[in-house]
């Protein structure tokens, strides 16, 4: 029996603790409103009226569509990949003891724990040197590259919640590896590859600092942000798409997190 | 069951193998686990080594290279000339400028992350707890420009700041911030408070999930205990919870501050003309088309954070991770 169970906390720290979550909150809500705003040249606050015309505005922009439908093929691909390299990692590494076990773990985890600029310039330059132009899949080498983390931090938790002995049973029961694969594996593991291959998939959407140096003229959703936020054309209309690119990353965070809450280990807390 | 039962039908001992060409595959991966492992590691390995690996090698191998100063192309030959260039003053303050704020930055974020990830700990439980959870995830996960974005709006000169100020009458607080040397500006969307907070901002939840993740694991009675005994709060908070809480710090300071040491577009869009490492990297490989003096900018931030993780790992940073 815990005896802190039922004890409330002191007022400042609920104050803070209120104040710190306020801070990470507020200013995205404020998107919401500022999509609705009739002003078209500044960001004065409070807007003067309130109007939904951006959005008919925004809907009718090829170039919005083109970044948008470029930004969900490149993420698509990509999750697949890091889907397949991820699990496939996370099941050697997991399963088996063998040497320079800690270097793969290491080198998965790299991509994305080294500044993206470094990730970026570096396929640049390998890019120069090996003389291959810019292409949607110089894009999607970057980001499948980083996304496998994503997959494997994933996959390696569930793996080691399952338990080995589930396969050998499986196999004394005359299944071969590959039944043993389908029916047992596959169904043990599939919530936590759907986590993981969801926050790649957003992962992969909203990444910029990589895409700038592997794009090359193309333009991704999050690249469209990126020159309206540099130079400012279009304010209604970044509005709009900043706001619904607010809800499109958040279905797949909150989708992943009720796929993997009753686990030890809940999918995303690490980025 | 009588034994006659059991032995009416008698299953194999050893079943046999269910044939075929994928039969012997199965067959063969049991038996020669070495080969299973090889099978599933040379995917994942094999992209990481060529397409990273691969890339960063590239990346070393040009900062050993040379630009030509006439007619601007890269000299393909040895030289620690680059590394000279970037030793320069001008170059020198840059790394510097970074390395302070990314040091600020996570100070401060260390400071605001920790009743947040104490009071999700400790306090909250249930219901309350899938909330704090989820108001840590949404904000980490979602789209970085929308971030930067919203912050823009939020410090522009006729922002929201700016209007709530005036409704406080505090604007001459604002002014005599705005009017300080070195982080003031024209409005704190071009000056290094902007580009501080905005870094905080982003950034924050990297570190309340470590900090709270090292909290989870002090029991709440070392904390009654230690009242018990008659300590304070701040002596409970020096002596008992910061002590255990130290390695998840550390380990959310590693993410702070690699990602300020690296980050070009806040300080770009929030800040002002003077560059961070990131911007620097970024002019010199895109408009001076200095590819050499880039890629020694980026061993910079590679080394510095080779010697923070070094530290982290000896301070016990990477069981809180």
């Amino acid at each position: 029996m815990r005896s802190d169970r039922g004890q409330s906390a002191p007022l400042g720290l609920k104050i803070s603790a209120a104040c710190g979550l306020l801070f990470l909150h507020l200013p995205i809500l404020l998107i919401f409103v500022y999509a609705f705003t009739t002003e078209e040249k500044s960001f004065v606050w409070p807007p003067p009226g309130l109007t939904t015309q951006w959005f008919a505005v925004t809907w009718n922009r090829p170039d919005v569509w083109q970044a948008l439908s470029l930004s969900v093929r490149v993420a698509a691909i990509s999750t697949t990949i890091a889907l397949v390299l991820g699990t496939l990692c996370a099941a050697a590494v997991s399963r088996t003891k063998f040497f320079g076990r800690e270097t793969i773990s290491l080198l998965v985890i790299l991509p994305i724990a080294l500044p993206g600029i470094i990730t970026g310039i570096a396929l640049r330059s390998a890019f120069a040197l090996a003389d291959i132009p810019f292409s949607f899949w110089t894009i999607v080498l970057g980001h499948a590259t980083f996304c496998v983390v994503v997959v494997y931090n994933n996959a390696v938790a569930r793996f080691r919640r399952t338990s080995g002995s589930m396969i050998e049973a499986s196999m004394d029961l005359g299944a071969d590896g590959f039944q043993t694969f389908r029916h047992v594996v596959l169904p043990n593991i599939a919530t936590a590859l759907l986590a993981g291959g969801m926050l790649a998939f957003a992962l992969s959407f909203d990444e910029v600092i990589v895409t700038t140096f592997t794009a090359g003229q193309q333009q991704t959703v999050p690249i469209w942000m990126l020159e309206e936020l540099i130079r400012p054309r279009q304010r209604p209309v970044t509005n709009v798409v900043a706001m619904v690119v607010v809800l499109v990353t958040l279905l797949p965070i909150l989708l992943a997190y009720y796929l993997t809450r009753d686990g030890d280990q809940i999918a995303g807390s690490g980025k | 069951m009588t034994v006659a039962a059991l032995n009416s039908n008698p299953a194999p001992a050893i079943l046999p193998g269910s044939g075929g060409m994928r039969g012997a595959l199965s067959d063969l991966l049991w038996r020669r686990p070495q080969f299973l492992l090889l099978l599933m590691l040379m995917p994942p390995v094999l992209w990481l080594g060529i397409v990273y690996i691969g890339s960063l090698f590239a990346l070393l191998a040009q900062s050993f290279f040379s630009i030509d100063e006439y007619s601007g192309l890269i000299n393909r030959q040895f030289t620690l000339k680059t590394y000279g260039d970037l030793f320069q003053a001008a170059n020198l303050d840059i790394i510097l400028r970074t390395v302070t704020m990314a040091a600020l930055v996570t100070l401060a974020s260390a400071i605001v992350a920790f009743p947040i990830a104490y009071y999700a700990a400790r306090y909250a439980r249930g219901r309350w707890k899938a909330l704090f959870y989820l108001g840590v995830m949404l904000p980490l996960w979602s789209s970085y420009l929308v971030k930067i974005y919203a912050w823009k709006l939020i410090l522009a000169k006729e922002g929201i700041l700016t209007w709530l100020l005036a409704k406080l009458n505090l604007s001459w607080l604002l002014d005599a911030w705005l009017s300080l040397p070195v982080v003031g500006g024209n409005s704190l969307s071009v000056s290094f408070t902007g580009t501080f907070i905005v870094f905080v901002y982003v950034w924050l939840p990297f570190m309340i999930l470590p900090v709270q993740a090292a909290l989870e694991r002090v029991p709440g009675n070392l904390v009654e205990a230690s009242s018990d005994l008659g300590a304070s709060p701040g002596q409970t908070f020096r002596n008992v919870l910061f002590p255990l809480a130290l390695p998840g710090i550390v380990a959310g300071s590693i993410f702070t501050f690699s990602l300020t040491l690296g980050d070009y577009i806040i300080p770009q869009i929030i800040g002002t003309s003077r560059l961070f490492i990131g911007q620097a990297v970024y002019s010199q490989q895109g408009t001076a088309g200095n590819i050499p003096l880039a890629a020694a900018f980026t061993v910079v931030p590679i080394v510095i954070m080779g010697f923070y993780l070094w530290g982290a790992k000896r301070m016990g940073a990477f069981d809180a991770l």
